[in-house]
């Protein structure tokens, strides 16, 4: 019934078992131990799964994981670079964008695809933009926060790399 | 250095939760390890005849299946622990796995356990029970009504309790009183939904007979004792250890069948097994919160005074009593009544009633918000009646600043306040003048913009132990902290609470190191293990930082006293010579002659030149009990539109100004502020548990529980005043619910006050579109 998989996860490649019923956010968590994607619900509602699949935010818990063999897939684990923190990363601890921070690693990957997309966002477009992540925690207003700073952080490192 | 107490600098516990480095119960691993799922029943109430798990014990991968029958001898029923005194308080059994009928959907027959989480799962499904349905009901009103369906054999009219609070003589006041009001208010069941379900990891070693529980907790020694009166297993052979916990609301309080039988399980196999919910499991077997019906009463004179105010409450119970269940809508409801006024007669009765409905218990603000609700309620409604600015009846009821301590009717003992002023600074960021201008004119036009406002306070800092025990609380209400200093000086400390997103890691921190004069990396705090910290008693009730955190402030001025005997035997000064600067012990006057911390703890813990008859070491243990409650306040002020079409209500300002005392980090106060609104909001506007008939809840996944998103919620204006509590050395007053407590009742406010020209003066939340739009056609004399 298993069959292998290959997964290029944060750069590394894995090949495992599974089943063809194994959503992808099983494998990273119980096969693969990559913990910091975490399950909030069963509907596909809450994105505490989310993680990039060739740079897009996906739930990876609407994924199996024989769909994301041959894509590139990042986690919350694989975003900092060595000890330097994603802008993303930096920003959430910086204007207290989590607390518990079991929705983090979701929240933190959605709006890593959606600043590529909207580099200079209105806090309005960051709301719409993360309505797929629930958090009971923060009621939002520092994840919006945190988000347009990253932003602004990422568009100054984009002008200097093209300067 | 000396700024680091009230300084907002970044949280410790962060770099860990941003990089998926944490761990949470569900992370978890262990060798051996196995996987449980209940089977559990669709019927909301049933008769079981028959249970046969002879096919899922056959399934692949199923290591053992239990039933009710397999451990009713075994272990004991979930303890209900708030036994509140002066009334009939009558606690039916809770079997960890129901046997002969079960109370409502969601109710446990049978743990499968198995190889794999997908095997337990797929074996459930062989789990073959019959029922014999009866009839349910999850309405508390209904269910004491004659004939309706009976729970518990021993309750007939399935009335858990009638208690009664009363102060001054409130059937005179209404008797008397020029103006009296009235509402029937529903305050809607809700769903906590930490965004963490509830887990649990079962390991025991036979060897040494010592089960480690990782659980989902709030409050790890509370889940130690109760866990071990199931298993019937001495306490001290238990270790709970609640890792990361991702948030509670309450909702990780109480003691569930769920954590003791997969305790059992590991105890039976002699190997470790997990278990974690699923959300739709967590709708349907994790506490709820709220759920009353409410028949409330506001009277007083044509100027504006408030004499009297009077409650008849269904409060729903559901199926059984959830650990503090009873607590909730008597002690921490009934007794606030009096608000932030003073109000000399009140009366309320509270019913608890079971019902085929989830348990409920303690939710974020716990009785609390339901107080305020109906209070701030009947304020606006009074107003109107009288026809005096709602703002102004506050004021002429609102007890002066300088009355302080000031018990009320009810008997409690308010600690300090200044209600006015945190009125007017609310205003002030409002302008009122400004936006009654606004109002009125879009009035013209046909728009309608109301504005709600609500001074609240709440009873915080649970508690006194003693008034714990008076009131039949279970437990003690005091914390503990531990504070260890290394060799080289740097500093362990050891909390009894369990902190769960509230950022305890980085302000006791703040504490420790702003009385030691050290940076803040130099203090690590460790919480959530019943085998390294000394008894606590939770994070709940805004308690944490008021009495843990006064714990740690004592035991932290314990470790400074020790250090100063030392400094002055090392300096051969006269300790009354010493003093405490900057970062060190000095010699008054030559203030170079000096010993810092981070040199005394290498002395302490070398012991190569200690003051005759001291012990080496450095660390010092403290208890701390608070002589009373502290009771936070504020005014928060909502502006809506309402869409007369549809219904729709569009919030345009939302402004919190709340008095928590002084803040360790301001950051942190505000992120609770936040959060606690957001979720008030959500109960205003969205958010119900529903019930069909036959009592199986509608809304069992987040696909029909409307649990806010950004974009459906405001930006919100902080601000504070700040009025310390002479309770506690930190002066704190707790502000993990005021947000909460405030916010739905604020909503409410603002839409009935938009509504006023249709003269609406009351909607039940959540004020839905489809609520709202009722309530205007009704209005309009149109048949909705
Ligand atoms: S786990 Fe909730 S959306 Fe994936
Ligand atoms: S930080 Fe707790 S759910 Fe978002």
């Amino acid at each position: 019934m298993e069959r292998p998989v290959t997964l290029n996860i944060n750069g590394r490649s894995h090949t495992v078992q599974v089943e063809p019923r194994a959503l992808l956010v099983h494998v990273l968590r119980d096969t693969l131990n990559l913990t910091g994607t975490h399950v909030g619900c069963d509907t596909s509602q809450c994105g505490a799964c989310t993680v990039l699949v060739d740079g897009q935010a996906v739930k990876s818990c609407t994924t199996l994981a024989v769909q994301a063999e041959g894509t590139r897939i990042t986690t919350i684990e694989g975003l900092a670079r060595g000890d330097t923190l994603h802008p993303l990363q930096m920003a959430f601890w910086e204007k207290h964008g989590l607390q518990c921070g079991f929705c983090t690693p979701g929240m933190i990957l959605t709006a890593v695809d959606f600043l590529a997309q909207n580099p200079d966002p209105t806090d309005d477009e960051i709301r719409h933009a993360i309505e797929g992540n629930l958090c009971r925690c923060t009621g939002y207003q520092n994840i919006v926060a945190a988000i347009k700073s990253a932003a602004a952080t990422l568009r100054a490192g984009n002008a200097g790399a093209a300067a | 250095m000396a700024t680091l107490f009230g300084s907002g600098i970044k949280r410790r516990e962060d770099p860990r939760l941003i990089t998926g480095q944490a761990t949470y119960v569900d992370d978890v691993k262990l060798p051996g390890l196995a996987y449980a799922v209940f089977a559990r029943s669709p019927y909301a109430h049933a008769k079981i005849t028959r249970i046969d798990v002879s096919a899922a014990r056959q399934a692949p991968g199923v290591i053992a299946v239990y039933t009710g029958a397999d451990v009713k001898d075994r272990l004991v029923p979930v303890p209900c622990a708030w036994n509140v005194p002066n009334c009939d308080l009558k606690i039916p059994a809770h079997p960890l796995l129901a046997y002969d009928k079960v109370r409502y959907a969601g109710d446990a027959v049978a743990m499968v356990i198995a190889e794999t989480r997908a095997q337990a799962r797929d074996a459930v499904d062989l789990v073959d029970v019959d029922y014999e349905p009866l009839r349910a009901t999850a309405d508390p009103e209904q269910a004491t009504q004659p004939g309706a369906a009976r729970l518990h054999e021993e309750i007939p009219d399935n009335i858990g309790f009638t208690w009664v609070v009363s102060g001054g003589d409130a059937a005179a006041a209404f008797q008397h009183a020029e103006v009296a009001v009235s509402q029937r208010i529903v305050q809607q069941r809700l769903l906590p939904t930490a965004m963490e379900p509830r887990a649990a990891v079962a390991q025991y070693n036979r060897g040494s007979g010592q089960l480690t529980l990782w659980a989902t907790s709030q409050n790890p020694h509370i889940h130690r004792f109760l866990c071990s009166v199931m298993l019937k297993l001495p306490e001290h052979r238990i270790r709970v250890i609640a890792p990361e916990v991702g948030g509670g609301f309450g909702s990780k309080i109480p003691a569930y069948p769920d954590e003791a039988l997969v305790s059992f399980a590991a105890m039976e196999l002699g190997i470790p097994v997990k278990w974690t919910e699923d959300r739709s499991e967590n709708y349907k077997v994790t506490i709820h919160g709220r759920d009353h019906i409410e028949y409330v009463e506001m009277c007083g004179t044509r100027d504006g005074k408030i004499t009297g105010i009077r409650t008849r409450v269904y409060a729903g119970l559901g199926a059984y009593a959830s650990t503090a269940a009873p607590g909730i809508p008597t002690i921490l409801h009934g007794l606030v009544y009096s608000g932030s006024y003073m109000i000399p007669n009140i009366h309320g009765t509270i019913y608890g009633v079971y019902t085929n409905g989830t348990p409920v218990d303690a939710y974020r603000g716990a009785g609390r918000p339901e107080a305020a609700y109906l209070i701030e309620r009947l304020v606006d409604i009074f107003a109107r009646k009288i026809g005096m600015d709602p703002i102004e009846v506050r004021r002429r009821n609102f007890i002066p600043k300088d009355k302080f301590p000031y018990t009320v009717a009810t008997g409690l003992i308010y600690d300090s306040g200044n209600y006015e002023a945190a009125l007017d600074k609310a205003l002030g960021i409002l302008d009122l003048k400004a936006f009654r201008a606004e109002q009125a004119k879009a009035r013209k036009d046909g728009r309608y913009l109301g504005m709600g406002l609500v001074s609240y306070i709440e009873i915080c800092g649970l508690g006194p132990s003693q008034v714990a025990g008076a009131v039949g609380f279970g437990g003690g209400l005091y914390d503990s902290a531990i504070v260890r200093v290394y060799p080289t000086g740097v500093v362990k400390v050891y909390i009894g609470a369990s902190p769960h997103g509230q950022g305890e890691e980085t302000t006791f921190a703040q504490i420790v190191a702003s009385e030691f004069g050290y940076p803040v990396e130099n203090v690590e705090i460790i919480h959530g293990d019943t085998d390294n910290t000394p008894q606590g008693w939770g994070t709940y009730g805004s308690r944490t930082t008021a009495v843990c955190g006064s714990a740690v402030k004592v035991a932290a001025l314990r470790v400074k006293e020790k250090a100063k005997l030392l400094a002055a035997h090392l300096l051969e000064a006269n300790e009354a010579d010493l003093e405490w600067k900057d970062d060190a012990f000095r010699v008054k006057g030559s203030p170079d002659k000096a010993k810092g911390m981070a040199e005394l703890a290498l002395m302490a813990n070398v012991a190569w030149n200690m003051p005759p008859g001291m012990e080496p070491g450095l660390e010092a243990t403290a208890f701390f009990d608070p002589t009373n409650f502290v009771y936070p306040f504020g005014t928060h002020i909502c502006t809506v539109e309402v869409d007369e079409q549809t219904g729709q209500v569009k919030i345009l300002r939302y402004i919190a100004v709340d008095d928590c005392g002084p803040p360790i980090n301001p950051m942190i106060v505000d992120g609770q502020i936040h959060g606690g609104v957001i979720q008030g909001i959500g109960e205003g506007l969205q958010e119900i548990a529903v019930y069909d008939e036959e009592a199986q809840l509608v809304t069992g996944t987040m696909m029909d529980y409307a649990v806010p998103k950004a974009s459906q919620m405001p930006h919100i204006e902080v601000a504070h005043t700040i009025t310390p509590s002479p309770v506690n050395p930190l002066g704190v007053k707790g502000c993990g619910e005021a947000g909460t407590i405030a916010s739905a009742a604020c909503l409410v406010n603002a839409v009935c006050d938009a509504l006023a020209p249709l003269g609406i003066t009351h909607i039940d939340k959540p004020l839905t579109p489809a609520r709202v739009w009722a309530a205007i056609q009704k209005a309009k004399g149109a048949t909705p």
